[in-house]
């Protein structure tokens, strides 16, 4: 049972409207806001979301200032739109491929950055920057070889998984040569890389994140209604107009690259990509691939974990990433036990 | 008057050539049937004149325009189709999905209109699914399912519908009630309908213009009662049969002639006398 609004002006110009998808929006965005919120003002020097705000607002004193503007806000930031630009991408290749284990972590854009990053480390030797280069231009590599391994008369949904997960095992492979490969000090940063971590990020990482998301984000929502017809069938969406081929390689291009600067910002943080668009589906209760739901969603949860993994182990902290991979494999059992039930695998 | 042909196409899968030098076109106003035995090309055909394959030779005229330059949307307001295999998104209402036909019509802006709203309501009266409005899609039986696929294709409100084996899948009872929605539609709403049939005697029953295929060829096109003859039927199926009348429409009915052996001991009717034989 849906009710869905239509929102209309006296020129002729109308909406639609979820009422209920809105509305999980609104929520999901104003308690990933609250946590970071929070998460702003916890750590060494602990603030009040009192006073994190009130600095915010510029009303900090000196210490304060410094800490939240140069220290912890920019974290944040890139937490919020890491899982933000993760989601997005994960939302646009489930739907893309019809199976909700198609996403890029499952599909091998995370190994491929992973490879990427590790080349430069281990046998480049680059610094944090090229790093994050070589991140986005594995996951990008990785996502054109998946796209035309997969082609043929058409991207379809088992033969993009399938193939995704081949391409990740050979790639598992070439991160397992490559640390073989490095020196000690090499190895360990490779390691702590590849765990998908939010440590000493500054605002360097921040605005190249944000001007990809900027431009992709918007361009994904535009797309989102072809997507929706896509989500029928080839013949089913090509019968009401939509351009197929064209929206999909948008999409999967925005995609990827969504993945990849994401990936270069934190590293690979699995299980965000999986779970954040089926988690908003289960609240919003909309068919399509709601991408504005899981975008809120995918950076609530990313918030939520990285709080988890600086504050809810006293003095120890984890990187992020080992939170949401336990966070998330629970996650994909269930989904794989209710997919097995559903007979769809 | 022909708004949508094709003129001596070829028609391949990358390189499976199907048919070469295919010209034909759909008349106006008719219900449209194509037949044909298996791998003769008739689905191609529909592919092709709906913009989905793209001929390797020759060219698809929608309103005297290469179909494959127009812009997609406006075919599509144009030019509907019931594909083969549609797939429902999970969790999806009847009265959504019908929804989704109106897609050409809108835009980013203008999503959605009283007249969206006036044509999704009336498309779903008009195939019977007004009272399924709130129901899941995944709850319907396949008859049902397949009614809402046809609201959908009605509330894109083309002036040319076509319909890939739209009863393949479905039993005899719900075979009838799409065909009989289809000739409703062709009558009262004066559309052009284009199906592929796989039965020739429901397509005999139903088609006011019949195209039969073979080896990716047309064999015979016209009216039913024109183009149905023993002589067709044996030449494009391989089958030997009789031809008679069908006792309820008159239309032409194939009843293939029996094994050798086993064939009644009554004599064999005659063509015309079929009716009173049979009764």
């Amino acid at each position: 049972m849906k009710a869905v609004k239509a929102i209309r002006t006296p020129g002729g110009l109308s909406v639609r409207v979820d009422p209920r998808a809105a509305l999980v929006g609104l929520l999901l965005l104003a308690a990933a806001l609250a946590v970071a919120v929070v998460l702003v003002g916890s750590g060494d020097f602990p603030m009040t979301p009192g006073e994190v705000v009130a600095t915010l607002l510029g009303d900090g004193t000196p210490a304060q200032e410094f800490i939240v503007r140069d220290v912890r806000l920019p974290r944040v930031l890139v937490a919020l739109l890491v899982g933000a630009a993760l989601a997005v991408g994960g939302a646009l290749f489930q739907s893309i491929s019809r199976n909700p284990l198609g996403s890029p972590d499952v599909l091998g854009f995370g190994q491929g950055s992973t490879v990427g990053a590790l080349t430069v480390i281990v046998l480049f030797k680059g610094d944090a920057f090229a790093t994050a280069g070589g991140a986005i231009v594995g996951g990008l590599v990785t996502g054109a070889v998946v796209y035309v391994l997969a082609w043929k008369r058409g991207v379809h949904g088992y033969r993009l998984v399938l193939i995704g997960i081949g391409i990740a095992a050979m790639l598992t492979g070439a991160i397992h040569y490559l640390i073989t490969k490095a020196n000690l000090v090499d190895a360990t940063r490779a390691v702590v890389w590849m765990t998908g971590s939010l440590d000493g990020r500054d605002w360097s990482q921040f605005w190249p994140l944000l001007a990809v998301c900027a431009v992709l984000v918007p361009l994904s929502l535009a797309y989102g209604r072809p997507l929706r017809m896509l989500e029928m069938g080839d013949d089913a969406a090509y019968a009401l107009g939509i351009r197929v081929e064209r929206t999909r390689a948008v999409l999967m291009g925005s995609a990827v690259l969504l993945t990849a600067v994401a990936t270069a910002a934190a590293g690979p943080i699995v299980f965000v990509a999986l779970s954040a668009p089926q988690l908003a589906r289960r609240l919003t209760r909309s068919p399509g691939p709601n991408l504005a739901a899981s975008a809120v969603m995918g950076a609530a949860l990313l918030v939520v974990a990285d709080w988890v993994a600086t504050s809810a182990f006293g003095d120890r902290q984890l990187p992020v990433g080992v939170v949401t991979g336990v966070l998330g494999g629970v996650y994909l059992l269930w989904l794989l036990v209710t997919e097995r039930k559903a007979g769809r695998i | 008057m022909q708004r949508l042909t094709a003129e001596s196409v070829t028609l391949a899968y990358d390189r499976r050539v199907i048919a070469e030098e295919l010209s034909v076109g759909i008349p106006d106003n008719s219900f449209t049937v194509i037949v044909g035995p298996n791998a003769c090309g008739k689905s191609t055909l529909l592919r092709a004149l709906s913009r989905m394959l793209k001929p390797t030779q020759g060219r698809v005229l929608l309103d005297g325009q290469t179909i494959h330059s127009m812009p997609a949307k406006k075919v599509a307001r144009t030019l509907g189709l019931l594909p083969q295999s549609s797939v429902a998104p999970d969790g999806i209402t009847v009265e959504d999905l019908v929804a989704r036909g109106r897609y050409p019509h809108q835009g980013l802006l203008r999503q959605w209109s009283p007249e969206d709203e006036r044509i999704v309501q009336e498309s779903m009266a008009a195939t019977g699914v007004a009272e399924l409005a709130d129901r899941y899609v995944d709850e319907l039986s396949g008859g049902q399912r397949q009614r809402v696929w046809i609201a959908m294709a009605l509330a894109q409100q083309t002036p040319l519908l076509l319909l890939d084996e739209p009863t393949t899948f479905l039993d005899i009872q719900h075979q009838l009630e799409i065909l009989d929605l289809c000739a409703e539609l062709h009558e009262t709403q004066g559309r052009t309908l284009v199906a592929v049939l796989h039965d020739l005697n429901q397509a005999a029953r139903y088609a006011t213009h019949l195209v039969a295929m073979r080896g990716g060829k047309i064999a015979a096109e016209g009216a039913p009662a024109e183009v149905v003859t023993a002589e067709l039927v044996e030449r494009v199926f391989g089958v030997r049969a009789q031809v008679i009348d069908d006792p309820e429409t008159g239309t032409p009915l194939v009843v293939p002639l029996a094994r050798r052996g086993r064939a009644a001991d009554t004599p064999r009717p005659a063509a015309s006398g079929a009716a009173a034989a049979a009764s």
